[in-house]
């Protein structure tokens, strides 16, 4: 009863929360549903910063010999990097977690001014099922600072409407120029939940 | 006080470009300097997106792995986005250079000293972040070497050139996003 050490059953972590300690929720369809969505599409560059809730599709990214992964160490760099991407002929896609999503705002403003496409696909935190306090106020405000700085939200949190969401993003930000975000909802990932003893 | 004059050095890094050289200028000075270098619609100039211009190279490198990427940017745009270049490092790109024309001053903003006018070394970061080519060029002596390294050695390269912080004359780019955009995708891809 005096061990009162937090016990990991189903994890989503971001580098901010650091080393993994736990264990991963069984993997769920939806996250193979993505990856090829992005090659029907032909995305050839995946900027990413870490999220567990990504690291199957980060995997999968990583091998496929059609596209390059490329970990960055801030968020705000893969809207640049996508926007260089595009200058060059590739299109690309920006998986990060909720919490780094304040991070992008001033560089939005390339997006925005240049009519660059954008697709980012975002796990929420701070929402769903959430244990982590410092989580929430990023999560709560996801949403209504990507729509401050122009960019379209789509939101999942059903497995089944995945692939369409996805699609329906790549397809939509591509052809229009747009700047869209997909919010996969923490009800759909599983919340990282801690438990004491 | 740094010698070097930073349109020459500019206009050195940028000479005789031909198809084959995309050029990502940072915000401020940098893009006046490829501006007054010569228009090219191989050239997007940034006004804002400051840190963004290494990463922005990045992508454009993966893109256009047959054509050389050069990134031309002051010290203040650089120290932010430092982070850049352990990923730009870690990627390993054959076809990107840096060049980091740095006067140690934030010269839009009234001339305020940055991190590199007390003690901080780009090159030396880079370095240190796994760049396999860098150099510090002071003077004249250094810059034909300098310049070389940045079109022709293999990436990811990064020359640091230490310029004066002289006012220059007016050379102002087009600054609206979506032409800089269209034109250079025409001119390298050849579609909009």
């Amino acid at each position: 009863m005096s061990d009162r050490s937090l016990r990991p059953l189903c994890l989503q972590t971001h580098p901010s929360d650091g080393p993994n300690q736990g264990t991963y929720a069984p993997m769920s369809e939806w996250r193979d549903d993505i990856f090829e969505c992005l090659r029907e599409a032909g995305v050839r560059q995946v900027a990413y910063v870490p999220d567990a809730g990504h690291a199957r599709l980060i995997t999968r990214c990583q091998e496929a010999n059609d596209m390059r992964a490329l970990s960055l160490t801030t968020e705000e760099d893969g809207v640049a990097l996508l926007a260089g991407a595009w200058l060059g002929g590739d299109k690309g896609v920006l998986l990060m977690q909720s919490s780094g999503v304040g991070n992008t705002i001033n560089m939005l403003s390339l997006i925005k001014n240049c009519q660059f496409p954008l697709v980012t696909l975002v796990t929420m935190r701070g929402e769903w099922g959430e244990f982590n306090t410092w989580q929430v106020p990023m999560g709560q405000s996801t949403q209504a600072h990507f729509e401050l700085s122009g960019v379209i939200c789509y939101r999942c949190d059903k497995p089944e409407d995945v692939a369409e969401t996805v699609a329906s993003a790549l397809r939509f930000a591509y052809y229009t120029n747009s700047a869209v975000a997909v919010l996969l909802g923490q009800r759909l990932i599983g919340a990282k939940i801690f438990a004491e003893d | 006080m740094p010698a070097l004059n930073r349109r020459d050095i500019v206009a050195k890094l940028l000479a005789d470009r031909g198809d084959d050289l995309l050029v990502i200028p940072g915000l401020g000075q940098c893009a006046y300097d490829c501006y007054a270098a010569g228009d090219d619609p191989r050239t997007f100039y940034l006004w804002g997106a400051m840190g963004g211009a290494v990463p922005m190279g990045m992508g454009l490198a993966v893109a256009q792995p047959d054509k050389r990427v050069l990134v031309v940017t002051g010290d203040g745009e650089l120290l932010m986005g430092l982070g850049s270049l352990a990923a730009a490092a870690a990627e390993n790109l054959p076809n990107l250079a840096i060049a980091v024309i740095d006067n140690e001053r934030y010269g839009e903003t009234g001339q305020q000293q940055t991190a590199t006018g007390r003690g901080a070394d780009i090159a030396g970061i880079a370095a240190a972040a796994g760049f396999g080519t860098t150099k510090l060029v002071r003077d004249a002596a250094g810059v034909a070497e300098g310049v070389s390294l940045c079109r022709t050695a293999p990436g990811p390269v990064l020359v640091t050139f230490k310029v004066d912080h002289a006012s220059q004359d007016m050379a102002i780019p087009p600054k609206d996003g979506a032409y800089l955009k269209t034109r250079f995708r025409q001119a390298v891809i050849g579609k909009i």
